[in-house]
């Protein structure tokens, strides 16, 4: 899906080439290494000094931003929660893609999946980190979209709730046929995909699994 | 009544006031706040200036012309505009402060131009008795309005970004991030003006009421010029606001939908 040719980015990214195509991806190494600007060049918030970035083949220099978005959803590091209720903010990310709102029963289910155990009617305030975070992942596994971008989705949750999400999550994608990129520091995780590991240091990818 | 009824003020009579001044600084001094030097600036600056309109007034009202009537509009809205501006405490854009202009303009001079040709239906156009004052109070409210906006605009936009940035990574159009943000600072420039209206009349008699009833026009008279001035001041306001935030928060944005 995507492939990435000569890119560079200011003194943070050198990448000759690289191409991230199977369903489940882990980015992974030391912090500082390039990482989070890699993943939001994949989404086009940040643009590439030099270099191209394919998306099925089509540049994304050249895609409408906003639809390239809608395609391909990302999820920070730092949980954002709207105002208004559960049920408003799961459904805030169909509404801002255009996508036609989800039934209630639907909703309750990925809460479900994402063992968040709330009321849709609920205000957001008394949340935790963890489910903020959780909160979040519902949030855009109902956008039904291509390809997500995880930034480090763990990092607000415990030990056990990050493997369950991971675990979660991988297999939402893997069921429904999606492709998945994720950020993570922890080794654990990443030993669960050592067939998926893209390692970037010091700006430069020093292992990828297409070579 | 008739115009002759006010009574002149004299220059001594008039610099009994400053012991208002005298009192200030007093109580400043004696309960140690420093600022005896701003109080003196603005006293002095608001005297000369004052008086320095009072002359380009006189002159102007009885030279009145066309071109003078407009040089003195073009001044005050470039006045309004700097200073709205300046009233702004983040760093703006270069883009940010030409639409913060532009909107000024238009909204102040759109409403102007029509609450004094057709609503008051003054003749010749630029008879500066009328357009003069007028125009003043609602270049000077647009100012107001689009300063506080403006601040509201620019202060959510730093701290609101990285909802901003997550509304982009779930697929929204810079609109729809923003949709909030924008209205948030709509709200905020017209809300003194609906609040001021709320309280007019009960609390406060406004200053050009009061002044048309000092110089012996019938109070039914300047209440009618003061409720048609109030709605002017809110449409130019308005105008001039919702230009603004509908331009402003663009700026904000690279053309590929990126936050700058």
């Amino acid at each position: 899906m995507f492939e990435i040719k000569n890119l560079k980015f200011k003194s943070i990214l050198d990448i000759s080439y690289l191409q991230i195509n199977k369903p489940i991806s882990c980015i992974i190494g030391p912090s500082g290494s390039g990482k989070t600007t890699l993943l939001r060049m994949l989404n086009s918030l940040n643009i590439p000094d030099e270099g191209t970035i394919l998306y099925n083949n089509q540049d994304i220099s050249k895609m409408d931003t906003v639809k390239l978005r809608r395609k391909v959803v990302m999820l920070g590091q730092t949980p954002v929660i709207y105002s208004g209720s559960i049920e408003d903010n799961l459904q805030i990310g169909l509404e801002f893609s255009k996508k036609l709102p989800v039934s209630k029963s639907t909703l309750r289910e990925t809460l479900k999946r994402v063992e968040l155990n709330k009321e849709l009617s609920e205000g957001c305030s008394n949340l935790s980190g963890g489910e903020r975070q959780r909160l979040c992942l519902a949030r855009v596994m109902l956008m039904d979209a291509d390809t997500y971008l995880l930034d480090e989705p763990s990092a607000a949750l415990d030990k056990a709730t990050e493997e369950f999400i991971i675990d979660n999550f991988s297999q939402f994608v893997l069921e429904n046929k999606k492709e998945l990129i994720m950020i993570t520091h922890s080794e654990h995780i990443a030993q669960k995909f050592l067939e998926s590991i893209i390692r970037i240091e010091n700006g430069k990818v020093t292992e990828a699994y297409h070579e | 009544m008739n115009n002759n009824s006010i009574m002149d003020l004299s220059i001594l009579q008039l610099s009994i006031a400053y012991i208002f001044v005298i009192i200030m600084l007093i109580i400043f001094k004696y309960r140690g706040i420093r600022r005896e030097k701003q109080i003196l600036i603005a006293s002095t600056r608001m005297t000369l200036q004052l008086t320095i309109m009072g002359y380009i007034l006189m002159f102007v009202f009885r030279n009145p012309s066309w071109w003078l009537t407009s040089l003195m509009i073009i001044a005050m809205i470039s006045f309004a505009i700097y200073n709205s501006i300046k009233r702004v405490k983040i760093k703006m854009s270069r883009e940010l402060r030409t639409i913060i202009a532009f909107s000024l303009a238009c909204g102040a001079l759109l409403t102007a131009t029509f609450f004094i040709l057709v609503v008051l239906n003054v003749r010749p156009w630029f008879n500066p008795q009328y357009f003069i004052p007028i125009s003043g109070m609602i270049v000077g409210n647009s100012m107001t309005g689009i300063a506080l906006g403006a601040n509201k605009l620019c202060s959510d936009f730093e701290e609101k970004r990285i909802e901003i940035e997550n509304s982009l990574m779930l697929g929204a159009s810079p609109l729809a991030a923003t949709k909030e943000i924008v209205n948030n600072a709509f709200d905020n420039a017209i809300l003194p003006t609906m609040n001021n209206m709320l309280t007019m009349g009960i609390v406060s008699l406004p200053g050009m009421m009061t002044g048309q009833i000092l110089s012996g026009t019938f109070p039914l008279t300047a209440i009618k010029y003061q409720i048609g001035i109030l709605l002017a001041i809110l449409g130019s306001t308005a105008i001039s606001t919702v230009l603004f935030v509908t331009l402003g928060y663009r700026t904000f944005f690279t053309k590929d939908n990126r936050l700058k």
